[in-house]
């Protein structure tokens, strides 16, 4: 059943990287509850414009929870107060009449702001290039049916692979620890039979820029998974320390 | 060197460091049982480890497991506090998956260094130290009492304030374990999808055991001493 509701949104604003930054508290009024979160801030930037104000930066892309690009950390939450969503899956319906909705960007130092709530997750692509890929030599293509895979092994995997990359976890930790990303990339590439080869030096390799990139040291305090969109599980960081350790011991 | 200048190389001696501790904890709490059991095999036990070569060697080892630990502890805090960035959440939220021993592991291990120099002072400054010294000349006068462990345990816990300091005291290791060990086993590389939540288990019950074996010895004699009405207030 559509409702509405009359909320205010407490914002950060940020003209650019350097600049201080500041909240500005915004009254939204008739918001559909059927409207997703983004879309209020949709309303609220037309409601900007025509203020002649600058509307608000936020990331966004597929609004449908798979690209990753949408991020905001909203009372407390990263992602908002839902569970296994994405802020782009978020719906007004979650927040009642009245409510005062903080929302932040992302606050790690390896994230800088960009602006308002823009924050440069560039890092996060350096940590992928430094090894989460498989090398092949093209070819004809493969039978897609040539390299059997155990059921378990290739259902672990795409739950690692589930991973977007959205940065929630680095977003959430009270390390800045980008453990739970890393670990989902060696471990979904760990766990199948094309990722062998690369195996050691991956995992060296992402773990050594991750470091560079100056994320925090992981303590296994859980807050990555529990606010992970994608639920990817603590295990994926036990299979990450395995693979790095193993890798560090042979050399 | 990868065990300092990587994040998991650093977890790594956490993990050693810490579990090697523990497993201390559980002899020492073990011995200490001995004493509510037969403060006589207590006493047997105290004169073995006085200042001979291996309870030194092992007390050196400790304290090297200690300094370790504590200082990885605190390089990996600050730069994890570092990592967080300049600007704090105005808002945010805990979570029930989040524990409070992991969030504050740092202070609970502060504070638990805070009370071993309390209970170096208690037990080893009057024990193995006097026998050192007086191994090496020096002078303490009476030494009779330096391998007498139940006289001490007696005489301090005779005192309800000690007593009290001392549970607050095994309480913070309790917390600390309560994560550490789970913790450690993690970083290990030792879990997944069917152990995750066995680990957890065994770290809980690890902690518990340690904790508990060391609150008996307390409980006991504390309350010994309240029964037999020899509180008294020794310093
Ligand atoms: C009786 C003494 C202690 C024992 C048995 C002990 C045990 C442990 C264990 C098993 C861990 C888990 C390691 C890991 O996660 O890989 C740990 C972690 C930690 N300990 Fe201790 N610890 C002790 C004293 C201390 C002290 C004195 C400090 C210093 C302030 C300290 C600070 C920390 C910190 C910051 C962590 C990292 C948190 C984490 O990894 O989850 N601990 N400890
Ligand atoms: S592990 Fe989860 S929270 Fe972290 S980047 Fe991937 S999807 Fe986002
Ligand atoms: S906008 Fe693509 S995941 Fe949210």
């Amino acid at each position: 059943m559509e409702k509405s509701i009359n909320i205010k949104v407490k914002v950060w604003r940020q003209a650019g990287p350097k600049v201080k930054g500041m909240f500005e508290t915004y009254e939204l009024n008739n918001i559909s509850t059927d409207a997703s979160f983004l879309e209020m801030i949709d309303i609220l930037n037309e409601q900007l414009v025509k203020e002649h104000k600058e509307p608000v930066a936020f990331d966004h892309d597929c609004r449908e929870g798979i690209c990753g690009m949408c991020s905001l950390y909203i009372n407390g939450h990263p992602h908002g107060p839902d569970q296994e969503v994405t802020t782009c899956q978020l719906h007004m319906r979650k927040f009642h009449d009245g409510q005062v909705i903080t929302i932040e960007p992302w606050r790690s130092r390896a994230f800088p702001i960009i602006k308002d709530l823009m924050v440069d997750r560039n890092a996060y692509d350096k940590i992928i290039q430094a090894g989460g890929y498989v090398s092949v030599n093209t070819g004809g293509i493969p039978d897609a049916n040539a390299i059997p895979i155990p059921k378990p092994k290739a259902d672990e995997a795409m739950d690692a692979a589930s991973c977007i990359g959205c940065g929630a976890c680095a977003a959430a930790c009270k390390n800045g620890s980008a453990m739970l990303f890393v670990a989902a990339k060696v471990s979904q590439l760990a766990l199948l039979p094309q990722g062998q080869v690369e195996r050691a030096a991956r995992a060296k390799a992402m773990v050594a820029k991750m470091d560079e990139l100056g994320f925090g040291n992981c303590t296994n305090t859980g807050a990555c998974a529990a606010e992970c969109p994608k639920s990817v599980s603590l295990i994926h960081i036990a299979r990450l320390n395995r693979e790095y350790l193993g890798a560090k011991f042979k050399d | 060197m990868w065990l300092i200048n990587s994040s998991i190389g650093r977890k790594f001696v956490m993990s050693i460091t810490g579990l090697a501790l523990v497993l201390f904890l559980l002899f020492h709490g073990t011995m200490n049982f001995v004493a509510i059991l037969s403060p006589e095999s207590y006493n047997a036990i105290c004169h073995l480890l006085g200042a001979n070569w291996y309870a030194l060697v092992a007390t050196v080892g400790l304290a090297v497991l200690v300094i370790l630990h504590f200082t990885f502890a605190s390089v990996l805090t600050w730069q994890n506090y570092k990592a967080r960035g300049k600007e704090r959440y105005s808002v945010s939220e805990s979570y029930d998956e989040v524990s409070f021993a992991s969030r504050n592991m740092f202070v609970l291990g502060v504070i638990i260094i805070g009370f071993m120099v309390l209970h170096l002072y208690n037990f080893w400054f009057k024990m193995q130290f006097v026998e050192i010294v007086h191994k090496m000349g020096g002078d303490f006068g009476d030494i009779s009492l330096a391998t007498d462990g139940a006289y001490y345990i007696r005489l301090l816990f005779a005192n309800p304030v000690y007593c009290v300091l001392y549970l607050i005291w095994l309480g913070a290791i309790w917390y600390h374990l309560n994560h550490g060990v789970w913790s450690s086993l993690q970083t290990l590389g030792l879990s997944n999808s069917v152990w995750f939540k066995r680990i957890k288990c065994i770290g809980k019950v690890v902690a518990t055991i340690v904790v508990l074996l060391f609150v008996s010895v307390v409980v006991y004699f504390g309350a010994e001493a309240i029964m037999n009405g020899t509180t008294a207030y020794v310093w």
